[in-house]
């Protein structure tokens, strides 16, 4: 079963602007999928139709079958969203913020009651349920909006930057909540400025750029696309000149810090056998950037920096 | 219970109950300004003016302005009170709660109109009381009171909607209040009977609908309007089933709610 199927979806603005250009995607039950691409690449624009904030101008969108124009109320029920902008009501307390927004998918007050100690537990703001929502730190916001978004249980969530501004450890913990939440059956829609995040947490990545789905893949495949990684290496020794090693290309960035670009067909067994035979030590070892990142360059000509966003 | 039922009548009761917290948590905004403001019309225009003015329409002045000042209160107050609800939610964005749930449109017009009404109802009855401090009110016939009473703020409720899902910046949320509502209002009877009207005037006030709520309301009270019953009740149904159509035709098409 799909638990989102989407059949080239067109969106056109008002002012002419082109957003979607025919985009067509399928998410299996159960997934866990990184949406990327840079700005003004059309991502929101397609959260933003899946989750009806959005009209479209043409194509199709199904949510477990349900599709969103014919049976909007059954697609919508399944569908939990965090959005990338705080959109709480920040006059509210904590509590009514998830209570009321059950209540709009049905949840009686007495059922909404026990979920929300669950959903509010869940994200650790129980003890803060009477708070205005206003008072609430911005990482404590992100995570009344994943709590809000699980009240009725959703079977697709999609949440949309959901560790921006959140300090490392939170984020942390937030993937092993999300991890967990997959794991339960959940399918999962990921926008990330993270291409760590991504790479962590999503089993297949999708990558949009002006308007259109350029890849989409399982996040290794997408990863063996690289032809080559940049790799760091940390010198016992300092060196005055680059050394050679056969097959190889190197650059000397300071007297301890050597850069080696290692392609496809090669392998670090060989790259350590020539640094063996150089005679060189290495303490430490790292990628020079996030694969993911390079990747995302490489398809979309934009900088790692504005991935994403 | 049907559960799609079921789901629509939790829904509009969450919407209906958020919009009544949200007056009683800052009824000192919802509930106090309108209760001086009345307080002092009834004071000047009914207690030290009127007195000169004498009778009108066979009632002392003070109580000839009774119903026109309520339906005032309760016109100003159901419209105002969904304007700004429903406009701060687009622009605090949680609105979006709204439309991503499996809520048809209709409830969300429903549940912000009985908020709407639940406001209008409220000062109506305060300023009602207030009204009891100054002079004596007959109540003439209590269900006309009680359903033009209901049905005049369901329709400024509904008028408040679409002005708030038109409006993209805070100066249009106080326009049509300022330029429209408040200049119908005071031409629409509240102070005077059309009677005392020029022949053209008396034509021209017979445009404006506030007319007819005003003289239902004062039928309902004191017994006596410038306007026949039957005709206020139709031309009000008449406005709210036009303000509920505009409201579906505008929630439909996303205007000023989707992108």
């Amino acid at each position: 079963m799909q638990a989102l199927s989407i059949r080239d979806l067109v969106k056109v603005y008002r002012n002419g602007k082109q957003a979607l250009h025919g985009v067509s995607l399928d998410v299996p039950e159960g997934d866990f999928v990184a949406l990327l691409g840079p700005n003004g690449a059309g991502k929101t624009t397609l959260i933003g139709i899946i989750t009806s904030l959005v009209t479209k101008t043409g194509g199709e969108v199904r949510v477990f079958g349900h599709d969103l124009d014919r049976e909007a109320d059954a697609a919508k029920s399944l569908i939990g969203v965090v959005p990338q902008e705080i959109n709480l009501n920040q006059f509210d307390s904590v509590e009514n913020n998830v209570l009321v927004a059950a209540g709009f998918y049905g949840l009686t007050p007495r059922g909404a009651r026990r979920r929300a100690e669950e959903c509010l537990g869940q994200m650790q703001l129980w003890d803060r349920r009477k708070d205005s929502a206003r008072n609430l730190s911005g990482g404590m916001k992100r995570r009344l909006m994943i709590a809000r978004a699980l009240m009725h249980r959703p079977r697709l969530l999609i949440l949309d930057e959901p560790t921006a501004g959140v300090d490392i450890e939170i984020r942390r913990s937030m993937w092993v909540f999300l991890r967990e939440l997959n794991a339960s059956g959940t399918t999962i829609i990921l926008t990330t400025h993270y291409l760590e995040e991504a790479e962590n947490l999503c089993r297949n990545v999708a990558i949009i750029d002006h308007g259109r789905v350029i890849e989409y893949d399982r996040m290794s495949s997408v990863l063996r696309k690289l032809q080559e990684q940049v790799v760091v290496l940390t010198l016992r020794e300092p060196l005055q000149s680059g050394p050679s090693l056969a097959g190889f290309t190197t650059r000397l960035t300071s007297d301890h810090e050597l850069e080696v670009v290692v392609g496809a067909s090669q392998d670090l067994n060989q790259l350590f056998a020539e640094l063996t035979r150089a005679g060189l030590h290495v303490i430490s070892m790292r990628n020079k950037s996030n694969r993911l990142e390079e990747l995302f360059f490489r398809l979309t000509g934009n900088p790692p920096v504005a991935a994403t966003a | 219970m049907n559960p799609i039922l079921k789901a629509r009548l939790v829904g509009l009761y969450t919407l209906t109950r958020k919009e009544y917290s949200r007056v009683m948590r800052i009824w000192v905004q919802t509930i106090l300004p309108p209760v001086i403001t009345m307080s002092l019309y009834f004071l000047i225009f009914g207690s030290l003016i009127g007195r000169r003015i004498g009778q009108m329409g066979g009632f002392d002045y003070m109580q000839f302005i009774a119903p026109g000042l309520i339906m005032m209160a309760v016109i100003t107050n159901s419209y105002g009170n969904v304007v700004s609800s429903f406009f701060s939610a687009k622009m605090q964005r949680h609105l979006e709660e709204m439309l991503v749930a499996p809520m048809p449109n209709y409830i969300i017009i429903l549940g912000h109109m009985a908020g709407g009404v639940i406001r209008g109802t409220m000062v109506g009855l305060v300023v009602m009381g207030v009204a009891l401090v100054f002079t004596t009110l007959p109540m003439a016939h209590p269900l006309v009171m009680a359903s033009v009473f209901v049905l005049t703020a369901a329709v400024f409720s509904l008028g408040g909607l679409i002005n708030a899902i038109l409006a993209r910046k805070f100066d249009d949320v106080s326009i049509i209040p300022s330029f429209v509502l408040a200049p119908l209002t005071y031409l629409g009877g509240v102070f005077y009977s059309i009677s005392l009207l020029p022949p053209f005037a008396q034509q021209l006030s017979l445009l404006n609908p506030i007319l007819y709520m005003v003289n239902a309301f004062r039928y309902g009270m004191l017994g006596v309007s410038d306007i026949n019953i039957i005709t206020a009740y139709l031309i009000i149904l008449v406005f709210l089933a036009l303000m509920f159509g505009a409201c579906m035709v505008l929630l439909n098409r996303g205007t000023g709610i989707r992108d």
